[in-house]
């Protein structure tokens, strides 16, 4: 297989830029400005290659296979496992389940763990500013056990009211569920901090990765939150491949998600017993090439130097949002102190779809909407917004041309 | 009066509008001009059994029956799908039911609004045919009866 070209200890986004094909692409005549990257991140050769060769070698189906293919898919899907392991400082690889994304993984707490341990009266914390996959799953379970779904409120620069969560917090609060990086508005929230308060209370936290999982060093021993889901595609891994973290001794505890194949240890029309973690909730045969495909990605990112891309990032937010602090009329939604490299706005008597459109036009994409988080807008009043996204492929004449993108737009539409 | 034209007539006259055009820059502002002196909708028609599902933007659609012909009034809050919309209007309302069901409007196509707007955006304008066609339906039915 295809080693990684080593790429320098300094960063040089020109370097970084050649490993994504993609970007060399043009839409509408121009070249392509990526800043859809809270959606999906583009993704680097190596992780195209892993997918090509996996399926021109050995393509095979894992785990129970005795001949060479077998075996060989087997142990690259489970590096993968270690691999992901390392990433979130997970202690054991058995704490690793893998899924289609973040959704999935909430999903699966909700369905399993919930189904188990909410109880009718019991209250369920989020916030806020979660995306539509850690508000409505919680919904169903409460509507089905006759719990309570409880909200930590946030200012207006779209940080969480800590002294709110507080006062949220008793002896009813089973779960808090909350989202590490907010995909609206770039908030980093004081998971830490969360995860104390809760587990003094008693209750369990269940951090959504998906965002955060890109940007900032994820260490759920450190965090000492009881899950963490990701999305690998967000990560510059392919689709369809994510994991859930689960501390092992609630892992072990919790009843099986879906039944069939892979999670099993014996069957017999009377009765069957499951297999061991991680595998009894991978019901299945797993998605085997995306999830050895993510095992790339991560190794990317981790030889890029995260705290290199971060830093490129912050650069690039930090001139973005000076550069769009000029345009008149232009109102940022999300000014936590402490966020990540997204930019959420809205322009005065401007529809945010108007704006899309004519920035699409001009090659540069970005995302327009409500972007899952319709409790959220309307917390703020607004239909929604125009989201600019960095990832680390980025630069800033890109963001030079979202501004200028941005100014021709609002002449044209005035 | 365009009310006397067929429809593959109006449709004519926007695609023959469209070919002056070189620049996509020129198509919008045609259309974000169109959007604008689309006569805004009377506030009381501005009602959730009157919006368009399907739309990232909010599209109000209504219409009247009229001796044998069907007439539409839409609004929208973001401007170009408003130009949209009014094009559609201005090809589609005051024709009889049945020239409204049959017509192929090809010239979203023509005029390369298929591919210059995204498959999501695509489907709020296609949401919008749908309804228009919805109504034209129901008036041949109830008129049938």
């Amino acid at each position: 297989m295809e080693t990684i070209t080593t790429i320098s200890p300094t960063f040089d986004v020109e370097t970084i830029r050649k490993h994504f094909p993609v970007l060399e692409r043009e839409v509408n005549n121009q070249l392509l400005v990526y800043l859809d990257n809270a959606a999906t991140s583009q993704k680097p050769q190596v992780v195209i290659n892993a997918l090509n060769y996996y399926y021109s070698n050995y393509n095979a189906n894992i785990h129970r296979g005795i001949h060479t293919l077998a075996e060989e898919a087997t142990a690259a899907y489970e590096a993968t496992r270690q691999r992901v392991k390392e990433f979130i400082n997970a202690d054991s690889a058995e704490e690793v389940v893998f899924t289609r994304g973040t959704t999935e993984g909430i999903n699966l707490v909700a369905y399993t763990w919930g189904r188990k341990n909410i109880k009718e009266g019991d209250e369920i914390i989020i916030s806020a500013m979660e995306h539509h996959s850690n508000i409505v799953p919680w919904q169903i379970l409460c509507e089905e056990k006759n719990a309570v779904l409880k909200v930590i409120p946030i200012n207006d620069e779209g940080e969480l009211l800590i002294d709110e969560y507080k006062k949220l917090l008793s002896a009813k609060t089973k779960l808090v569920s909350i989202v590490h990086v907010s995909n609206a508005l770039g908030t980093i929230n004081p998971v830490k901090e969360i995860i104390e308060l809760a587990h003094e209370n008693g209750a369990l936290v269940l951090v959504d990765g998906a965002q955060s999982s890109v940007h900032l060093d994820i260490d759920v021993q450190k965090m000492d939150c009881d899950f963490f889901a990701f999305s690998g595609h967000k990560v510059y891994g392919p689709t369809g491949a994510g994991a859930l973290y689960g501390k092992k001794k609630i892992l072990e505890e919790m009843p099986v998600f879906m039944g069939g194949g892979e999670m099993i240890k014996d069957v017999t029309f009377k009765k069957t017993t499951y297999a061991n973690l991680p595998y009894k909730y991978e019901a299945g045969t797993p998605n085997i090439a995306d999830t050895i495909a993510l095992k790339v990605a991560l190794d990317f990112v981790a030889e890029t130097g995260k705290q290199l891309i971060r830093n490129h990032e912050n650069n690039l937010l930090k001139y973005a949002t000076e550069q769009m602090q000029s345009i008149h009329g232009l109102r940022i939604i999300g000014n936590a102190k402490n966020k990540v490299s997204l930019i959420s706005f809205i322009i005065k008597n401007i529809h945010p779809q108007d704006i899309g459109v004519l920035l699409d036009n001009q090659g540069i994409a970005v995302r327009t909407g409500h972007h899952c988080t319709q409790p959220l807008m309307e917390r703020f009043r607004i239909p929604g917004t125009v989201r600019a996204s960095f990832a680390m492929y980025n630069t800033k004449e890109e963001v030079d041309r979202l501004i200028s993108g941005i100014k021709k737009s609002i002449k044209m539409l005035s | 009066m365009s009310e006397y034209k067929t429809i593959k007539e109006r449709e004519k006259e926007i695609t023959d509008e469209f070919s002056f055009f070189d620049s996509w820059e020129e198509k919008y502002e045609y259309i974000i001009d169109l959007g604008k002196r689309l006569e805004p909708l009377d506030e009381k028609f501005k009602v959730e059994e009157n919006i368009i599902k399907g739309c990232q933007s909010t599209v109000w659609l209504t219409s009247d029956f009229k001796n044998g012909k069907v007439f539409y009034k839409a609004d929208s809050d973001a401007i170009i799908v408003k130009g949209l919309v009014s094009m559609l209007i201005k090809v589609l309302s005051g024709n009889k039911p049945d020239e409204i069901l049959e017509a192929k409007l090809n010239f979203i196509k023509d005029i390369g609004m298929m591919t210059h707007l995204a498959q999501t955006r695509s489907n709020g304008l296609l949401a919008m045919v749908k309804q228009i066609k919805n109504y034209a339906l129901a008036y041949k039915s109830a008129d049938v009866a």
